[in-house]
């Protein structure tokens, strides 16, 4: 099925939508390496959900707003997005950032959702538990610790962009990913006092050898959301949904049909 | 023109074998790697140095700032600069920091700075930078917020001095009930304000604005960088329909002078070239954290293949201008050169760098003092006169 590009100005900022399929709406929301293009992974479950994948203010194709500061901004943008959009019973997906942001709305105000799937997202901090300085590695360097399976290294290595516009991009995505996550390093230290308000069904996941956060963040994440399951995959680093693609989308799917009983 | 010995006070003692095991001596090297012993040798010695540079009739002596490194062992520059006010009697005194974007409260500086002009009685020249990239790995502060901040602080810095006291301060970084910073500038309204930079042509036109007219410091670039960017600046304050004088151009560069141009190279080559491999050693996200330089800006970086990481000798940086090294006549020579050319009114000379040890750095300074800065103040001081009539 093809999806639909296009642009809508929400909160003052145009920002790019990819959407495809129909059914429950699933709200997808980037890691820090953006969403430049329709995935695998998004086409599998755009068969049965109508998948919503906007790219963040300051990242790829949309615009970088004056307002944006901090990860809250994010997080009161796409409550407003989802205004805009009209969605109600969403089921929220955020990979890393993009879970990071999806927890910061959660907490803010969860009416409009059905159900929280988080894939290995930052925001909160253990002590002793540190994250991967992912600023001081080399472009190679982030391709290689992202994925266990090396050959998924080489084929992203191969696919680096080569042109001004996919290096400006590039660029950009860091940029707006320091401007939210550089200091304090990757987490807000006010979100872990208020994770007790999330009242949706959700779901923590992470990749076995995730290299950029390690996986005992999350039981310890999820014993902050009441009910909140976590689960790992196999053989995965921090991207299952590029590694682990048909495991990823058959545990969202049967995740969001559990919620919705 | 006037003549300024700058300083790194780089540890020289460092293991030059550490990059086997590490790639900068930046943020990541281990401070075992450094042996307070020695470095209290050190810290004396290039006092010393400095202090000497004062007897020796130098305009002025500059320190630096930098974090975290063996390249330079400045991180708070007003100790430097304090331990220098007391032992000197006639030398300006350049603090070049500091990086204003690093500070929670930039009035730490508007407080330092006018302490020191306080103590010297008005010798000291006021850097306002905002630290190399690597400075936001070493403090961790957002790279993204470097712009803004410096603009804050230095905004804040300034009104601090020249605006009677108390009054509050509304900025998006700082807000301040009270500003009413004691003790108040000696030098009035304030002291100089000296900008180093790389070159950037935002920094120049920020610099050159008529309500500033800041001395624009060209640091550690090609001569064909310095000639243009010195050349922008002068267009710049054109285009704010004033001619700029020679006192708002500097140029720091790294310089080695000895009895015969052979003996220069054979004993500069060494420690010039520790200070370009070892010293300077970094990779480009340490040095090039996101939102350092504006986005367009960094594309122009990554185009440039090649120009953060090469190995690097003393003759490729000799050829681009970037290390002055001879006899007292070709040095003389080259340095009129390009003030003819270029038209900058305060010289900075790195005369110690990298490993270059006390004996060598002592004849460097005193062959530069006696030799070439005599020579050159005859040949310079009309030009300063008439663009100053």
């Amino acid at each position: 099925m093809p999806f639909r590009d296009s642009t809508e100005t929400i909160a003052g900022c145009n920002t790019h939508f990819m959407r495809g399929g129909t059914g429950a709406p699933l709200l997808f929301l980037h890691g820090a390496n953006g969403a430049a293009h329709w995935l695998p992974f998004m086409e599998a479950l755009s068969e049965r959900y109508e998948v919503i994948v906007p790219e963040h203010p300051g990242y790829g194709a949309s615009e970088m707003p004056e307002w944006l500061d901090n990860i809250g901004d994010l997080a009161f943008f796409y409550l407003d997005v989802i205004d805009h959009l009209g969605l109600d019973k969403v089921n929220l997906v955020g990979q890393s950032i993009g879970g990071w942001i999806a927890l910061e709305l959660a907490v803010r105000n969860d009416t409009g959702l059905a159900s929280l799937i988080v894939n290995a997202p930052p925001g909160i901090r253990i002590p002793g538990l540190r994250k991967a300085d992912i600023f001081l590695w080399s472009p190679e360097e982030t391709v290689r610790n992202l994925f266990q399976d090396q050959s998924f290294s080489e084929q992203a290595l191969a696919a680096a962009p080569t042109t001004d516009e996919g290096q400006m991009v590039v660029l950009k995505n860091r940029l707006t990913t320091a401007k939210i996550a550089w200091q304090p390093r990757l987490y807000n230290p006010d979100l872990e006092k208020w994770l007790h308000r999330i009242s949706v069904p959700t779901l923590v996941t992470w990749g076995e050898q995730d290299k950029l956060i390690p996986k005992e963040y999350g039981p310890a994440l999820a014993g902050m959301i009441p009910g909140a399951i976590s689960e790992t995959f196999a053989d995965c680093g921090h991207l299952p949904y590029v590694e682990k693609a048909d495991a990823f989308v058959a545990r969202v799917s049967s995740f969001i049909e559990e919620s919705a009983r | 023109m006037k003549f300024y010995f700058m300083h790194l006070m780089p540890y020289a003692d460092l293991d030059l074998d550490y990059d086997q095991k590490y790639n900068s001596a930046w943020i990541t090297l281990p401070n075992s790697y450094y042996d307070p012993k020695k470095g209290h040798v050190l810290y004396n010695r290039y006092l010393d140095e400095l202090e000497y540079a004062d007897q020796l009739g130098f305009d002025g002596i500059c320190v630096n700032e930098h974090h975290q490194n063996a390249y330079g062992l400045m991180p708070i520059p007003a100790v430097t600069a304090g331990a220098l006010s007391r032992r000197t009697r006639n030398v300006k005194i350049a603090v070049l920091g500091r990086a204003l974007p690093l500070l929670n409260n930039p009035l730490v500086v508007a407080e330092e700075f006018t302490m020191l002009d306080n103590i010297t009685g008005g010798r000291l020249i006021a850097g306002f930078v905002r630290g190399i990239g690597a400075e936001y790995h070493a403090w961790g502060v957002n790279p993204a917020e470097s712009h803004g901040r410096f603009h804050e602080a230095h905004d804040l810095i300034v009104r601090a001095w020249t605006e009677p006291g108390p009054f509050t301060f509304e900025g998006k970084y700082y807000d301040f009930e009270y500003v009413n910073t004691w003790p108040r500038p000696y030098q009035q309204p304030r002291p100089p304000i000296w900008i180093p930079s790389q070159g950037s042509s935002e920094t120049i036109e920020w610099a050159a604005d008529p309500s500033r007219k800041y001395t624009y410091l060209q640091t550690f670039t090609p001569a064909a960088m310095l000639a243009k960017y010195m050349k922008m600046y002068k267009e710049v304050a054109e285009g704010y329909g004033y001619e700029a004088s020679e006192e708002q151009l500097g140029w720091s560069v790294p310089l080695y002078v000895a009895e015969t141009d052979e003996i220069a190279m054979r004993e500069a080559k060494p420690h010039i070239e520790t200070f370009l491999n070892k010293f300077l050693r970094m990779p480009k996200e340490m040095l090039l954290p996101p939102g350092y330089l504006s986005l367009k800006s960094m594309m122009g970086v990554m185009k440039a293949k090649g120009a953060i990481g090469g190995h690097q000798t003393i003759d490729s940086v000799m050829e681009k201008g970037m290390f002055i090294c001879g006899s007292p006549a070709t040095v003389r020579e080259k340095l009129e050169q390009y003030q003819k050319e270029i038209g900058f009114g305060h010289l900075l000379t790195l005369l110690q760098f990298g490993t270059l040890p006390a004996e060598l750095t002592r004849k460097n300074i005193e062959i530069y003092a006696k030799e070439v800065m005599p020579y050159l103040r005859d040949k310079t001081a009309a030009p300063v006169a008439a663009a100053g009539a």
